[in-house]
């Protein structure tokens, strides 16, 4: 980058809030995704929409990527700057500028820290559902970019069901808004919907509009706990089949159990092979008939223990253990490797199965967790990068897991976006029409290509092996 | 990983939002010097010299990543191919090579300050400004250390207990702790006694190091673990006790710091596993409940010490020490867990950030409307009273350390 444009950058938002130097720049070149790292020419902070519409003017001028980042969360390498070019923070724009009770919605700035907006509603007894396990730490920026999903998702939906409504600035430097704070609005297209999960290729959101809940008034907490992997995950099934949506429903497999207890010591048990996490939330009558019904599947589905929390404590203490499951197995190998494939929830027991299967084939450990309820699962691989031979049967091992999940009517991805790392296998799950309408679209949005260059589209698909 | 799960524990972190300012960031930082990605040590060394040392990113870390001893290491390496600077190398050279390793050497100095208060030198010194030409933290700090007590002298090193069910225990003074708070050390040792310990104080025992492991210079470091290990081979204790959070981390990292030297390595494990806190043991001694603890009706708050908590694990007993007094009101400090911004010599080498650290904690402070903030580390002690001090608080809240409050509490003395 030329140092005419940092000069001119920093006309715009002044030199404090322009950063060239390495360490800067080495500090904004990764996300959570492994083996990504790309250097950025510069690292910004804009104060307010406008002086971002002047930088992506600019940027759209001079043909410089930029790359929008929250918090560096993301596992699809969808922040690494791997074109070089501006990573652009958000760091100014984190405050909550409205909560609004009569039409239950909350207007924030993309910044602000997912919890802290799930905590400010419930202080109101408003309920703001998506819950990503990083959520004390991700932005709702990157989650909008994501559309990320959470704990409560199978019976709250993901991130795209609450934005109704955005800010956002597009390439050529144009603000547009959205939505707005209206339970109905079909005029032209639903751009909100378009740009929630579009992870920074097609405009940069400065602000949203999310739509709020009443807080349910009662939640309990419980544990299954069984002997085989295949019981859990038919009883996960069977609940959904008995007409039963509990608000959380989550699967982990025994070496995420060990990981996770030997970091939260909250007292899981390390011997069984599969847990289940299971929440109800809703008026005190429904959750207790729904927490009985549902411990009875779980014992005929040969649980070995089914146990409730005691407080609200305790059942906390489970959900964040739950919630640190990818980061705690990276304590049983220097590389963790994650996957996001979902199926359709009628099929867990069938994807947790062939997950096995596939381990065995390809000779690599697989730890299993997820949200099993809504069919999204994170088979992990526990390796090392430097190892060349296992990190080609890793790769082979997730192209399988990618392929089956496809074959049982699933997805590549269900919540964490496609980034560069999913990209050479979009066209799996959306065929070559399917991508090349979104490459139409990328560009009818962002013509010269500045909008985080190099994510979701791959110079190259892989190829399929049917099997 | 880089799952970011220690970036809200980080007070540089929550403080600046940058990711430079970041565990993350650190980490990613030393990985690129030492594998030859960068050259330009200024300025990921400006970044460690940013980093408070305090731990919190472990605790939070579900992966298990041992920061400590990294930046130690990382430190240690920048120590040797750097020159410093010279306002940090003028503190550093009186600090470490004069001050610290030497309890006889200090207990001059501290003898020295003592004089210059009790003279009534420090009075006119503040009258008249004379510290205004000093940096203006320093000028602070000055005014917030406590009075040194005159000719520190204790009685006896061997203080026995008539009772069944009794412990041995040896007593680690520190050079802060037995100059500057030599009284809360007293204290110390007669909760000790009154929990039933017959509490052994090795005469050859020295400073524990942690100023010179934490700025990189190991090899001092080394040498003073070594002497250590040697002072209290000798009173064959159950215990090593305590009463400074930072000194009593570093002790217990013993095992690590001389892990490859190996005919120290078991003696260091030894040591290190002895190593407890004196409010573990006054807890599992139950002395909470055998002596009545009674004080008039106050609010009371406890700042963890980053070491105590997050290196060893120590965060309930003094919170239940302080519960177990009569009349006392027991608030919890809102992010309690949080640096108070002292680390060691930080707040003299870093002073903005340590003031902007110290600020935010005051605010928190002020919303518990506490009337005594109880501490177990000299250095967070001193960095509350300093907080105190600048907020102009002194006749509302007092810092004191959990020692002498438990003292204070007890009523057949
Ligand atoms: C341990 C762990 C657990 C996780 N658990 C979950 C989970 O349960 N569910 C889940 O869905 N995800 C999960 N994730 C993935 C990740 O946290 C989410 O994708 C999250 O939404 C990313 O937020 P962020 O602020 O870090 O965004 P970033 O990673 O910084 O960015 C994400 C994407 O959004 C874009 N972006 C960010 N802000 C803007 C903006 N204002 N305008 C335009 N584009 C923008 C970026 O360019 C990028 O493409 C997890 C990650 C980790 C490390
Ligand atoms: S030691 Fe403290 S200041 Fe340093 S990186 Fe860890 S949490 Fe941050
Ligand atoms: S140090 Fe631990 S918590 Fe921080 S990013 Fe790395 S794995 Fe995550």
């Amino acid at each position: 980058m030329e140092q005419a444009v940092i000069d001119q950058l920093i006309e715009i938002i002044g030199k404090e809030n322009v950063k060239t130097g390495v360490a800067d720049k080495l500090a904004y070149s990764y996300d959570a995704t492994p083996n990504f790292q790309a250097l950025p020419d510069c690292i910004i902070t804009p104060r307010s929409t406008e002086e971002i519409a002047k930088i992506v003017k600019l940027c759209n001028k001079e043909k410089i990527p930029i790359v929008p980042r929250g918090s560096g969360t993301n596992l699809a390498a969808g922040t690494c700057p791997t074109q070089g070019g501006v990573v652009l923070l958000f760091t100014y724009l984190n405050n909550i500028l409205e909560i609004d009770e009569k039409n239950l919605t909350i207007t924030v700035q993309p910044g602000v820290i997912t919890k802290d907006i799930c905590d400010a509603v419930e202080g109101k007894n408003l309920f703001y559902p998506p819950d990503p396990s990083s959520m004390k730490i991700s932005t709702i920026g990157g989650n909008i970019n994501e559309n990320s999903g959470g704990l409560r998702g199978l019976k709250y939906g993901v991130t795209k069901d609450y934005v109704i409504g955005l800010e956002a600035v597009l390439a050529n430097g144009e603000i547009i808004r959205t939505g707005g704070k209206l339970a109905k609005d079909v005029a032209g297209y639903d751009l909100t919907k378009l740009l929630v999960g579009s992870e920074g290729t097609l405009a940069i959101i400065t602000e949203a509009t999310l739509k709020l809940l009443p807080k349910p008034k009662a939640k309990k907490t419980m544990l299954a706990l069984y002997k085989k992997m295949e019981d859990a995950a038919e009883t996960v099934s069977s609940i959904i089949e008995n007409r039963i949506i509990p608000a959380t429903l989550e699967f982990m497999d025994q070496p995420t159990i060990r990981a996770v207890e030997a970091y939260a010591n909250v007292g899981l048990p390390i011997d069984v092979e599969a847990i289940l996490l299971i929440e109800q939330d809703g008026d005190y009558q429904s959750v207790e008939a729904d927490m009985l019904k549902m411990k009875d599947i779980c014992l005929e589905n040969d649980a070995i223990d089914v146990s409730l929390a005691n407080t609200e404590e305790e059942a906390e203490g489970l959900r964040q253990a739950r919630r640190t499951a990818l980061s705690a197995l990276a304590r049983l190998s220097p590389t963790t490797i994650l996957e996001d494939a979902t199926v359709p929830r009628s099929e867990i027991a069938k994807m947790v199965r062939k997950i096995n299967d596939i381990a065995k084939k390809h000779n690599v450990h697989i730890a299993t967790f997820g949200h099993a309820g809504d069919g999204n699962l994170h088979p992990t691989c526990t390796t090392d990068l430097r190892n060349k031979d296992e990190m080609e049967r890793v790769e082979a091992a997730f192209e399988d897991i990618f392929s089956e999940a496809i074959n049982l009517g699933g997805t590549i991805t269900g919540e964490h976006g496609v980034g560069e790392m999913k990209s050479p296998y979009l066209a799996w799950k959306i065929g070559e029409p399917g991508v090349e309408l979104m490459r139409q679209i990328k560009l009818a949005f962002d013509p010269h290509n500045i909008m985080n260059p190099g994510k979701i589209f791959a110079k190259e698909t892989r190829k399929r092996v049917v099997i | 990983m880089r799952c970011g799960f220690c970036l809200p524990a980080c007070p540089t972190y929550v403080e600046t939002q940058d990711e430079v300012h970041s565990p993350r960031g650190r980490i990613a930082l030393m990985k690129a010097v030492r594998d030859g990605l960068i050259t330009e040590y200024e300025e990921v060394e400006h970044s460690l010299n940013v980093c408070l040392g305090c731990r919190a990113c472990e605790p939070a870390c579900p992966a298990g990543v041992n920061y400590g001893s990294m930046l130690e290491e990382a430190r240690a390496i920048f120590q040797e191919q750097k020159k410093k600077s010279f306002k940090e190398k003028a503190t550093r050279k009186v600090v470490f090579d004069q001050l610290f390793p030497n309890q006889k050497r200090m207990k001059q100095a501290t003898g020295l300050l003592s004089f210059y208060q009790r003279s009534g030198l420090q009075k006119v010194t503040r009258k008249i400004g004379f510290m205004r030409l000093f940096p203006k933290h320093l000028a602070e700090m000055e005014k917030a250390l406590p009075k040194v007590p005159k000719g520190i002298k204790r009685e006896s090193n061997y203080f026995p207990v008539n009772k069944t069910n009794e412990k041995t225990v040896a007593f680690f003074t520190g050079c802060l702790m037995d100059t500057m708070f030599f009284e809360t050390n007293q204290s110390t040792i007669k909760l000790l006694q009154l929990a039933g310990c017959n509490v052994h104080i090795p005469q050859t025992q020295n400073c524990c190091g942690a100023l010179h492991g934490h700025s990189g210079e190991l090899e001092g470091a080394r040498q003073l673990a070594k002497k250590n290990i040697e002072a209290f081979e000798e009173c064959e204790a159950d215990y090593i006790i305590t009463n400074a959070g930072g000194c009593g981390a570093f002790l217990h990292d013993y095992d690590h710091l001389l892990r490859d030297e190996p005919e120290w390595k078991e003696r260091a494990e030894v040591f290190a596993s002895k190593i407890t806190d004196f409010t573990s043991i006054l807890v599992d001694m139950k002395f909470h409940e055998q002596n009545t603890l009674q004080l008039t009706e106050e609010i009371a708050t406890y700042q963890d010490s980053c070491h105590l908590r997050n290196v060893m694990g120590v965060k309930d007993a003094p919170r239940k020490l302080i519960k177990s007094i009569s009349n006392v009101t027991y608030q919890e400090l809102p992010r309690a867990d949080q640096c108070c911004g002292s680390a060691g010599i930080y707040n003299i080498v870093q002073p903005e950030m340590s003031n902007q650290i110290l600020d935010h904690k005051m605010e928190d402070v002020k919303g518990t409307k506490a009337h005594t903030i109880v501490t177990t580390n000299p250095g967070c002690l001193l960095q509350m009273k300093l907080g105190i001090q600048k907020e102009g608080l002194q006749d509302t809240i007092r810092a004191v350390h959990l020692a002498d409050y438990l003292i204070e509490a007890l009523q057949e003395k």
